[in-house]
Parts: C-alpha cells; sequence; structure tokens
C-alpha cells in the first residue's frame, strides 16, 4: 500500500525485534552509516559559518534529510550509479570524495575537479559513479533512466538510483522519467526526499495525490512510503528495491518521508513562510538523534564515542578547510577549456584575445554582488 | 514621484494594473504567499488574493501552458519564470505554441501575456542563475522582446506589456533590482514599446546596449569623455520590435558603432544590430562595428567579473574604433 508509511527505528529509538533478527547490517556498518551522518551535518554547520564568512558565496544544505540520502546510498554497490538533486552530500562521502574537494569545489579554486565552473554545492564525482549536480530541477531522473538502459544493454549488473525533492515531481521529467523507466524495465531506483517544502510552496500545491508513492502505480511499478527520518527503514526499502531492479523486475518509486531543518538555501528564511510550531516538532524527530538511542542502547557507541566522532568531523572539517584555503585560482585557461573537446578556432581567439588584455590591463576588476536567492 | 529601486517599479506596474483590470493574474513559483523569491509580487497576494496571485506547482512548462489557455479566454496573465535560466522547459510551449497562436488561427486566438523573468549575471550565480537568453526569442516571430534598464522604463514598458495583445518576453535585469534607483511617477503611464531611448547624446560613436549593460556603457561613456571622445549610448528596450530608425540615425551622426551585451558572443542579439548597420549605413561608417558581448563559454562562477562585459572592456573597444 503506497500510502502506509514504514518504519524500523520508533522515535524512542527502538526497532522490531524482527528487523534486528533479519537484516544484513553489521556494527561496523551502522557505525559507518553514523558517522557519515554527523560529517554530513558538521559539513552543513560549518559550510553556513563559511558563507556567513563570506568564505564561500553560497551553500544549499540538507540538515534533517542524512537519514533520507544517506541510509538509501548505503544501500548500493560502488558500482551503481547515483544522480542526485543538490541535498545529498553524505553520498558523496560515502563513496570516498575527499573533503578538501568539496571544500574547493565551494571555493571555486584549482582543487575542484571542475575548475570553479559551478556554484557551490554542484559537485561532480565520476570517480564515484556520482552525476553532475545541475540547478535544473529533476533533469537527472531521465539521465539514470539512460545509464541503467545502456548498464543493461552492455549486461553490467548495475542499478541507477536518483535524488530529487517533492517539488520537482510536478515537472515533466519526473513523469518522462518514471514511465521511461517501466516501459524498458530498467533498473532504477526513484527516491524523492519529500521534505515538505519547496522553497515556500508546501506539498499540497505540488499534489492533492495522498502520497508522492502512489503515483507509481500509474506508470506501472512499485511505490513506497517510508519514514525518511528513519536510516534503518531507508536502507531496508531501498536494499529491497535495488535488488528488484538487479534482478531484472524493473524500477521502484521510494518517497522518503522528512523534512528540510534548514532554511532552502543561505539565502532564503524559512522562518518567513513556515507555519509556527512546524520546525519545531520536526526537530524532536531529528534522525541523527533517534539513531543515536538506538547506537547508544545496543551499546555499539557510548556518549564517549560520539563524542569522538564529533569532535573527530569537526577536526576533519578544520584541516580540510585549511588546505582548501591554500589552494589559488584555477588558470584562466580553464574558462574555455572543456566547452568542446578540441577547442574551435574562434574560442581559442577569444581566449589568447582575454589573456592579453588581463596582461596588459590587470585582472578585471571583480564587483560582483552576492548570490541573492 | 517616488524614489523606487527597479524592484519596487515591477512591483508598483503589477500592482496598478492588476487594480485597474481585474484579468490581470500573476502565476509562478513562489509568487504568491511569499511574494517571488526577488519579492516583485510582494504584497499581491494580500491585496488580491490567492486566485490573482497564484503559486503554481513546479513547472515552468505549466505555467506557461496554462498561461497561454488562460490568455486566449481573455485573461490577461503575467507568469513569472523564478530565473530565466529556468525557461528551457517551456521552451516548447512559448515558441511553438504562445508565438504562433495568433498567426496560425488567422488571429482567431490571441495570446496576450507577459512572461516576467529575471536574466543576467553579476551575481555569482554560476551556469543556472546568470543567462541572457534574449538571442533565442528574439528570433522567434511571434514574441516581443523587452528589456528596461531603470526603474521608470520597468514600470511604463511593463505597463504597456500588460496592455499588449501580443505575447511579451519581459526581461528584468536582476543585477539591477535593487542597485539603482530612481524616480517613478506613482500614478500608471506608459512607455511605448519598440522605442529605444538615447540616454546619453554624443556625437563621434554610438553605443548600443540594453538591461544591466546600460550603466556599464555610461561608465565607459565617462571614462571616453576624460580622452575628449564623445559618446553616444543608446538603450534598445525592445529587441522585438527594433527601433531600427535610432539605431540608424545614430550611426549616421557619429559613423561609429559598438555593441555591447553579456550572452555568449556568438549569434547573440549584437550580430542583428551589426549587420542591419551593415545594410542601412555601411557609407557612414569610418570604422568596424565591434561587439562586446560574454565569451563562447557556459556562464562561470569564479571568473564571472572576467566573463561579463566591463566599463574597461566596452572602452577598449570605443577607443579602437575611433583610432580605426
Ligand atoms: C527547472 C527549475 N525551476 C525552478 C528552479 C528554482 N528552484 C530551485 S530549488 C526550487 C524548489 C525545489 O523544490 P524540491 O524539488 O521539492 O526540492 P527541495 O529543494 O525541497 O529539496 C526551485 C523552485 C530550478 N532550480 N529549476
Amino acid at each position: 500500500m503506497s500510502s502506509e508509511i514504514i518504519q524500523v527505528l520508533k522515535e524512542d529509538g527502538t526497532v522490531s525485534p524482527l528487523f534486528k533478527k533479519e537484516t544484513d547490517l553489521t556494527e561496523q556498518d551502522l557505525k559507518k552509516i553514523y558517522e557519515t551522518m554527523i560529517l554530513t551535518r558538521v559539513y552543513e554547520e560549518r559550510s553556513l559559518k563559511l558563507q556567513r564568512s563570506g568564505r564561500i558565496g553560497f551553500y544549499i544544505g540538507c540538515k534533517g534529510q542524512e537519514a533520507s540520502h544517506i541510509g538509501s546510498a548505503y544501500a548500493l554497490k560502488m558500482d551503481d550509479w547515483v544522480f542526485p538533486a543538490y541535498r545529498e552530500p553524505g553520498v558523496l562521502f560515502l563513496r570516498g570524495i575527499a573533503l578538501k574537494t568539496m571544500i574547493c569545489q565551494m571555493m571555486g579554486n584549482a582543487g575542484d575537479p571542475t575548475m570553479g565552473r559551478q556554484m557551490p554545492c554542484h559537485y561532480s564525482y565520476k570517480e564515484g559513479n556520482n552525476g553532475s549536480v545541475s540547478s535544473p530541477l529533476a533533469t537527472q531522473i531521465p539521465h539514470a533512466v539512460g545509464i541503467a538502459y545502456a548498464a543493461k544493454y552492455m549486461k553490467h549488473k548495475i542499478v541507477s538510483l536518483t535524488y530529487f525533492g517533492e517539488g520537482s515531481t510536478s515537472e515533466g521529467d519526473f513523469h518522462t522519467g518514471l514511465n521511461f523507466a517501466a516501459v524498458f524495465k530498467s533498473p532504477v531506483v526513484f527516491i524523492c526526499q519529500n521534505n515538505q517544502w519547496a522553497i515556500s510552496v508546501p506539498v499540497a500545491r505540488q499534489t492533492v495525490s495522498e502520497s508522492i508513492a502512489i503515483k507509481a502505480k500509474a506508470y506501472g511499478m512499485p511505490g513506497i512510503k517510508v519514514d525518511g527520518n528513519d536510516v534503518l527503514a531507508m536502507y531496508q526499502v531501498t536494499k529491497d528495491a535495488v535488488e528488484r531492479a538487479r534482478n531484472g523486475d524493473g524500477p521502484t518509486l521510494i518517497e522518503s518521508f522528512t523534512y528540510r531543518l534548514g532554511s532552502h538555501s543561505s539565502s532564503d528564511d524559512a522562518a518567513r513562510y513556515r507555519p509556527e510550531g512546524e520546525l519545531e516538532s520536526w526537530e524532536q524527530k531529528d534522525p541523527i538523534i533517534r539513531f543515536e538511542k538506538y547506537l547508544l542502547s545496543e551499546n555499539i557507541l557510548t556518549p564517549e564515542s560520539i563524542k569522538k566522532i564529533k569532535d573527530d568531523a569537526e577536526e576533519e572539517f578544520t584541516q580540510a578547510v585549511k588546505e582548501a584555503e591554500k589552494v589559488g585560482l584555477p588558470p584562466l585557461e580553464t574558462l574555455f577549456t572543456g566547452v568542446y573537446k578540441d577547442m574551435p578556432e574562434s574560442l581559442r581567439e577569444q581566449m589568447e584575445d582575454l589573456i592579453n588584455e588581463q596582461k596588459r590591463l590587470g585582472a578585471s576588476e571583480d564587483n560582483s554582488m552576492a548570490f541573492p536567492l | 514621484m517616488a524614489n523606487l529601486t527597479l524592484l519596487q517599479a515591477i512591483n508598483s506596474a503589477l500592482r496598478e494594473e492588476m487594480r485597474r483590470d481585474e484579468r490581470v493574474i500573476v502565476l509562478g513559483e513562489d509568487v504568491g504567499k511569499n511574494g517571488g523569491v526577488f519579492r516583485a509580487t510582494e504584497g499581491l497576494f494580500d491585496e488580491f488574493g490567492a486566485e490573482r496571485s497564484v503559486d503554481t506547482p513546479l513547472s515552468e512548462s505549466g505555467i506557461i501552458g496554462m498561461s497561454i489557455g488562460m490568455a486566449m479566454y481573455g485573461l490577461r496573465p503575467v507568469p513569472e519564470i523564478q530565473f530565466m535560466d529556468f525557461i528551457y522547459p517551456a521552451f516548447d510551449q512559448i515558441v511553438s505554441e504562445a508565438a504562433k497562436m495568433r498567426y496560425r488561427s488567422g488571429g482567431q486566438y490571441t495570446v496576450p501575456m507577459v512572461i516576467r523573468t529575471p536574466y543576467g549575471g553579476g551575481i555569482r550565480g554560476g551556469h543556472y542563475h546568470s543567462q541572457s537568453a534574449e538571442a533565442y526569442f528574439a528570433h522567434t516571430p511571434g514574441l516581443k522582446v523587452v528589456i528596461p534598464s531603470n526603474p521608470y522604463d520597468a514600470k511604463g514598458l511593463l505597463i504597456s506589456a500588460i496592455r499588449d495583445e501580443d505575447p511579451v518576453i519581459f526581461m528584468e535585469p536582476k543585477r539591477l533590482y535593487r542597485s539603482l534607483k530612481g524616480e517613478v511617477p506613482e500614478t500608471d503611464y506608459t512607455v511605448p514599446i519598440g522605442k529605444a531611448s538615447i540616454t546619453r547624446a554624443g556625437k563621434d560613436i554610438s553605443v548600443f546596449a540594453y538591461g544591466a549593460m546600460i550603466p556599464i556603457c555610461l561608465e565607459a561613456a565617462k571614462k571616453a569623455e576624460e580622452h575628449d571622445i564623445d559618446v553616444e549610448v543608446v538603450d534598445l528596450r525592445s529587441l522585438v520590435p527594433l527601433d531600427i530608425k535610432t539605431i540608424i540615425n545614430s550611426v549616421k551622426k557619429t559613423g561609429r558603432a559598438v555593441v555591447v551585451y553579456e550572452a555568449p558572443k556568438t549569434g547573440g542579439f549584437g550580430a542583428e544590430i551589426a549587420a542591419i548597420i551593415a545594410e542601412k549605413a555601411i557609407e557612414y561608417l569610418e570604422g568596424p562595428v565591434l561587439r562586446v558581448a560574454g565569451l563562447d563559454t557556459p556562464f562561470p562562477y569564479t571568473f564571472e567579473h572576467i566573463y561579463m562585459p566591463d566599463s574597461r572592456r566596452v572602452f577598449e573597444a570605443i577607443e579602437k574604433v575611433i583610432n580605426f
């Protein structure tokens, strides 16, 4: 039933005996998931500080959605693919990206593999089979289907998973993507992170369906609604969907029912539109606190080991920023390279003119304004 | 008269047209309760209610497609596309439907709607919050393309656009939203669509531009003045229809021309201006028509200030043409 909500880890931190018996997650796994959630939270808190002090230009976060994306991504194998929206930095951590690389991306310096071409938080990470973040919403959804089709064609047993917000389910690409995947029986897992808000617009303005998950029915695939603040349920439901996909049984739509505890981005103020009390009630359901309760009650972690994990994450961030701030700007040529594999003559001419101009007259004055949204 | 920002001038135009004509409706993402992410529609929800200040689901093709239907039935929709960079999901609705409706139906159906959309760089917005996509739309017969550069024109042109019988792409220079103030009448007035304005009269060289490039050209003109070059700055204000007469008269007077736009140089609207000058006034030219434009690359983040035309670059082009 697509409107029932699946939960494994209750808000008091207890789990059903059945889950404990059947889960394949080891203590090591649980620790790893927890550490990644903490690193992701620290990454957000500290990045927002960097933004406020003007060291990066923008930040878009995922506070409250750590369980939703980290729990689900943990169900993948490393050669599976992920097509992120922009609220999934934890996936990159799971897939081994260096923290420094991410901070360099946000600073847009030469340590950014994409050479400062995109806004902060728009990462591309091929080594981790993690797609390229782009601002236009929902565009990644059909890409995930294409990757899945191609892999199936090449007889690679991989699965492709894509994330998007509930607002994005109103875009045509969402509907096209689901339909194509179902028609081609492609190994795709669609995860809608329903965080209740698309900037200032509540989910009730996106759909009057009883859930997002139920939309799957019309496309002919299973749709499952999960408590997105329950990291264990996110893992389990995604794992089942991934297995179905890998076994050739086609795509699944998962609705992760969660909440954006922060503002839309560093330039938004959610207090303008959130009803009173809503934030506070969701803060009670903070996915990290809930998972912590469980890990403590099972003696997998202790207050001391939790403190160490948090301190280590802070320290790792501090070090990475130090390193990242030593890196200079990308070479000016990178403004022109990478538009095409081979640079057209006309573009080469523009590049040479510009480099000469900057040498002759000095660097252009930087009078850009701060990003307004 | 009130001293307003460009953003407030837009807001004032919308408010007055909505008061005057109950067929006028604004719609789009975050435009209702929140008053738009830039606050262009602030207060309209409170004054006119949710039916006329509509928060839509998140779909640009839906917003424009629905606006087309509303216009065909007799309303005057003013849809907002939150950033021009996000207009592409609606491209089909705009170029295949809105633009061609009057022509293909033999005038039985028309689409009087204004698509408002913030455009342009200089705000650290990277690839997808900085584009100037005017050329795609100016290339589509059936659409008007209007771009104000100051608060007075913004209000007067927007009112004209709302009263126009054809679809108008109304591009708002977001870099100037709050950085520029000017005197704006509180009452309703119009600025005609299709008339350029001579922002600064001069006799040595004509600089043609629009939107956020106007202040940059004025800065360059000041610099040129120190070198005894008298620059005429022509604000096109509307690309379609284009005020060819004013362009040609200016070139006849000065004999020299530079065109400035922030979109990628190749295939940009500046090429059209250069071609028109070549067709209609080549015998008056004393030097080449130069373009100062964005680069033929996607809009960058770190190097945005180097990508964007600035007054230094415009001045260099002016000097080059003068010294030709
Ligand atoms: C095609 C497109 N239209 C509009 C925008 C502007 N915009 C950025 S995020 C956003 C809201 C997205 O909501 P949702 O899909 O629910 O994701 P969330 O941000 O809540 O994670 C909007 C309207 C955009 N980036 N792309």
